[in-house]
């Protein structure tokens, strides 16, 4: 047992900004009681944006708008290229434009419902509100949504709902949206009032008195190390599901900006709160260096079945119809095979650890649309999945139409990120977390479709009305570049690259990655338990403490150095990893995504404990390799009573 | 599987540049075409050499950070983005060369790695539809008619990697910059721009030092999104149509 395991639990916090009343008001009320900057003062107060995907991309362009000068970041060579692009399946937004009983309230209560009641309800509320506002700020930006023959929108059912109010883009939905933001920033940029650093990566948080005013910054191209201060710093950065080296997200992303802020200060919420999806293509060899999703969109058509006996190795199509276990539509009638992620997942590991798996190593179970082709006709099933299908079977050499997809669950989204409250604001004053960044309203479980929703509905439309509350209520001045904390902000970027690139080990910083994405998946994944993650508590620092001895980073600091990057991305990820398991082990509870073998009903759906969890744990960084002190948020459910989630 | 690469090496935008040997042994059918390199990487590193630098993020085609030009077609052999192209289809024993995009308007950055900004400042002259956030009408206050949507989706898919680019004798950037235009062009949203939309962002086009198109269509033929080559025809009648109108 090592010394971080005993962490203290610290002061309560609140979330002070969330008004009270009815919480159909709250929303309205909040931005009426929010102070405004004047339109002609915003020009002199500057914002820096990390990130340039829905979240931060949108937030960009809108702050711009309104007259701010913004100063955004981004690690990759163009603003478009931010991994929400790759988001598949589509935006939810309660339109009730299909007259399926679709509202604001029933948005709000399946978004809180399916996080397994671990969000604030003030929040999801809001984001519910928000929702409609998006779609209409997206067509007018001409994103081309998916249409019927009237002209009207067209929508799709998603997981763990029974509406139909996900809008869509064939099956490239992140990608329009974010180019719709992407156009948006693009035309700031070309006014002046964006000043754009592509292929730039924070490295640190400069906080000064208190309040945050800036970040030290690489230029990957060049390597030189420079500081920009602001009025509030902005992180849109995204999700830390690369911890686990196998995720479906880009091989860039990282956690180095969230993990910066929460050294300096800013709590971290939730970090065991990790999404595994359920449909990706599984595994192939030990060379993978990500996974590749397959949208949930799919389990719109496509049936999910494994056969029923063990070991079966017949090909599918010789498996007769009454030797299939359609699992997911047996367990869970009324949901079939859109029940949750984290439901659908677990279903997927039971039947593969029953030994009923399919394919290599049994780690798969089939995704089969014979019945949707049956039913609607190929070129239907194309119109709506073509684009899915081809890379399925560019990746797999096996065609979806002829055979069933084989998927298996995969590290995918990150519900935890930095605690803000209700304006986005982390504990370090004038530090802003927004979309996935942030664990605001997603609990412990995110809903299909919906981070599309929290990154846009952030961007466009929470954080350019709270943000004028903070900026006006706090002194305009400059900061010295010669400040002490600047300058302990710079001299430890630099001595940290220095030291990687001294090291001059004999293992690579992607073979440090892989071993810690391997031990974080067998004991902080699918199922945790605290045999497990007691192991992990214990082998991560030692594999932190090989890392700083063994790594080999070649080539220079001032110059493009990918395996720089990389490493000092790793180096974050050893520290990040440490609090997710512990975070995991102390949360003796069940709940979404978070599965503690010793916490079950007896059919081994997830069991909750609402009285002892019924809180967001805030984790305050202490030190490396010290014990965190944990400050709890007690949720409060008015509107939306926590029950066991039944999708049966 | 056992090939030999011969890798485009540039240290730096200034320096010259060379074809590079090297032999990589264990290659599965399996792998993806950035997965063979980063296998080669791997033993770079612990060789005591540099790495290959080279763009990639998603690795799912949508990104668009990823591209070379592979045995002298961009992106390979297979319509795809080099991300998504796997090893099945080379063979055992194959040399193959690997250079970056080639283009007056890509200088290289290092090794595989090119500039390509100059795309983001032909969005950033016209290539959006000015809808300040919130001042958006209700969605379904303008119907747009399925086929005119679908058309507008078609060239919107574009993901910018530059292979239009990378293909084109010419080093033209018609096939990009037409993706946009007619994206939005044929929207009813995109309509109060729409002159000077082709209008501006033609001229960031010429003005970055892009190619002229000669009608040779490599680039199509390159597209992993596969927009069709007609879009630079629906460009270039948007582009006469909106300078006959422009006030002289």
């Amino acid at each position: 047992m090592t010394s971080y395991t005993a962490y203290q639990t610290g002061e309560p916090i609140a979330d002070t900004k969330a008004p009270a009343g009815p919480i159909e008001e709250r929303w309205d009320r909040r931005r009426f009681t929010a102070k405004l900057v004047n339109p002609a003062n915003r020009r002199k107060h500057t914002v820096i944006v990390v990130g340039t995907g829905l979240a931060g991309g949108s937030a960009g362009a809108t702050l711009a708008e309104q007259g701010y000068h913004v100063v955004q970041f981004c690690y990759q060579d163009s603003p478009r290229r931010a991994h929400s692009i790759a988001a598949q399946g589509g935006v939810n937004a309660a339109k009730n434009y299909r007259n399926d009983g679709d509202s604001i309230h029933r948005l709000f209560y399946d978004t809180v419902k399916g996080g397994d009641f671990r969000a604030r309800e003030s929040n999801v509320r809001r984001l519910a509100q928000v929702s409609v506002e998006i779609i209409d700020q997206c067509v007018a930006q001409g994103v081309p949504f998916a249409r019927e023959y009237g002209g009207l929108l067209d929508t799709r059912s998603f997981g763990g709902v029974q509406v139909s109010r996900t809008f869509y883009a064939r099956g490239q939905t992140g990608q329009q949206l974010l180019l719709g933001a992407y156009q948006a920033l693009s035309r700031q940029i070309a006014a002046g009032n964006v000043e754009m650093h592509a292929r730039t990566e924070m490295l640190d948080l400069v906080v000064v008195d208190g309040r945050a005013r800036g970040i030290v910054a690489r230029d990957l191209v060049t390597g030189e190390i420079s500081t920009h201060f602001a009025d509030a710093v902005v992180l849109a950065s995204g999700g830390y599901g690369n911890v686990f080296y196998l995720s479906t997200n880009a091989k860039n992303s990282n956690a180095t900006a969230i993990w910066r802020a929460h050294r300096r200060g800013a709590h971290f919420a939730n970090p065991c709160f990790t999404q595994i999806h359920p449909t990706c293509i599984p595994r192939s060899g030990d060379h993978q260096s990500k996974l590749t999703l397959m949208s949930e969109s799919l389990r719109n058509d496509g049936r999910i079945w494994v056969p029923k006996a063990k070991g079966d190795t017949r090909a599918p199509g010789r498996i007769p119809e009454d030797e299939r276990d359609y699992y997911l539509e047996r367990i869970y009638p009324s949901f079939g095979n859109l029940v949750p992620r984290d439901i659908a997942s677990r279903a997927a590991k039971n039947v593969c650890d029953e030994g009923r798996g399919v394919g290599p190593g049994g780690q798969g179970v089939y995704l089969d649309f014979a019945d949707a082709i049956a039913r609607m006709g190929r070129d239907k099933v194309a119109e709506k999945y073509g684009n899915l299908f081809e890379m399925y079977e560019r990746i797999t050499a096996e065609d979806p139409y002829e055979v069933p997809m084989r998927i298996y669950p995969a590290i995918h989204y990150t519900m935890g990120g930095l605690w803000v409250d209700y304006d986005l604001q982390t504990t370090v004053p004038g530090l802003f977390a927004i979309g996935e960044a942030n664990f605001s309203d997603h609990g412990a479980n995110r809903l299909g479709a919906s981070a599309l929703m929290q990154g846009l509905a952030d961007g466009y439309f929470v954080l350019p009305s709270t943000i004028n509350d903070y900026l006006a209520r706090h002194p305009h001045d400059t900061v010295d570049p010669q400040h002490p904390s600047v300058t302990e902000a710079v001299e430890g970027v630099t001595a940290r690259l220095e030291k990687l690139l001294s090291i001059d080990g004999d293992r690579t910083p992607d073979s440090f990655h892989r071993e810690l994405g391997e031990l974080l998946w067998d004991d902080c994944g699918m199922a945790r338990n605290a045999t497990g993650l007691r192991k992990a508590l214990e082998r991560i620092p030692e594999l932190r403490d090989e890392f700083w001895r063994r790594v080999k980073v070649p080539g220079g600091g001032e110059e493009l150095n990918q395996s720089l990057e990389k490493a000092n991305r790793i180096a974050d990820y050893f520290e990040l990893a440490e609090l997710m398991c512990l975070d995991a082990l102390h949360r003796e509870e069940s709940c979404g995504g978070h599965f503690r073998e010793e916490s079950q009903t007896p059919d081994g759906e997830a069991a909750r404990d609402d009285d002892r969890f019924s809180y967001v744990a805030a984790w305050e960084f202490r030190g490396t390799g010290a014990a965190p002190v944990l400050h709890k948020e007690q949720l409060v459910f008015e509107y939306v009573h926590p029950t066991q989630r039944s999708y049966a | 599987m056992r090939l030999t690469l011969r890798i485009w090496r540039q240290r730096g935008p200034e320096q010259p540049g060379t074809m590079t040997a090297y032999e990589v042994d264990g290659i599965s059918e399996d792998m993806s075409f950035l997965e063979m390199l980063d296998t080669l990487n791997e033993r770079l590193i612990l060789d005591g050499d540099e790495p290959v630098a080279f763009d990639h993020d998603c690795r799912e085609g949508i990104c668009g950070a990823c591209g070379m030009v592979i045995n002298g077609q961009a992106h390979g052999p297979e319509r795809t983005t080099t991300c998504q192209l796997h090893m099945r289809h080379f063979s055992d024993g194959d040399t193959i060369d690997i250079e970056p995009w080639r283009a007056a308007a890509f200088p290289v950055v290092k090794d595989l790695v090119v500039d390509r900004s100059a795309f983001d400042r032909i969005i950033g002259s016209g290539g959006y539809v000015t809808a300040p956030t919130g001042s958006a009408p209700e969605a379904h206050a303008t119907p747009v008619p399925k086929p005119v949507a679908d058309t507008a989706f078609e060239h919107a898919e574009c993901i910018g990697c530059g292979a239009c680019v990378a293909a084109c004798p010419n080093g033209s950037a018609m096939l990009f910059t037409s993706a946009k235009v007619v994206h939005l062009n044929v929207l009813p949203q995109g309509a109060p721009e729409r002159e000077s939309r082709v209008l501006d962002m033609v001229g960031t086009m010429d003005a970055e030092g892009f190619g002229g198109c000669t009608n040779t269509g490599e680039c199509a033929v390159a597209c992993p999104k596969g927009i069709p080559l007609q879009s630079i025809a629906t460009m270039n009648r948007e582009f006469l149509r909106a300078a006959r109108r422009a006030p002289r």
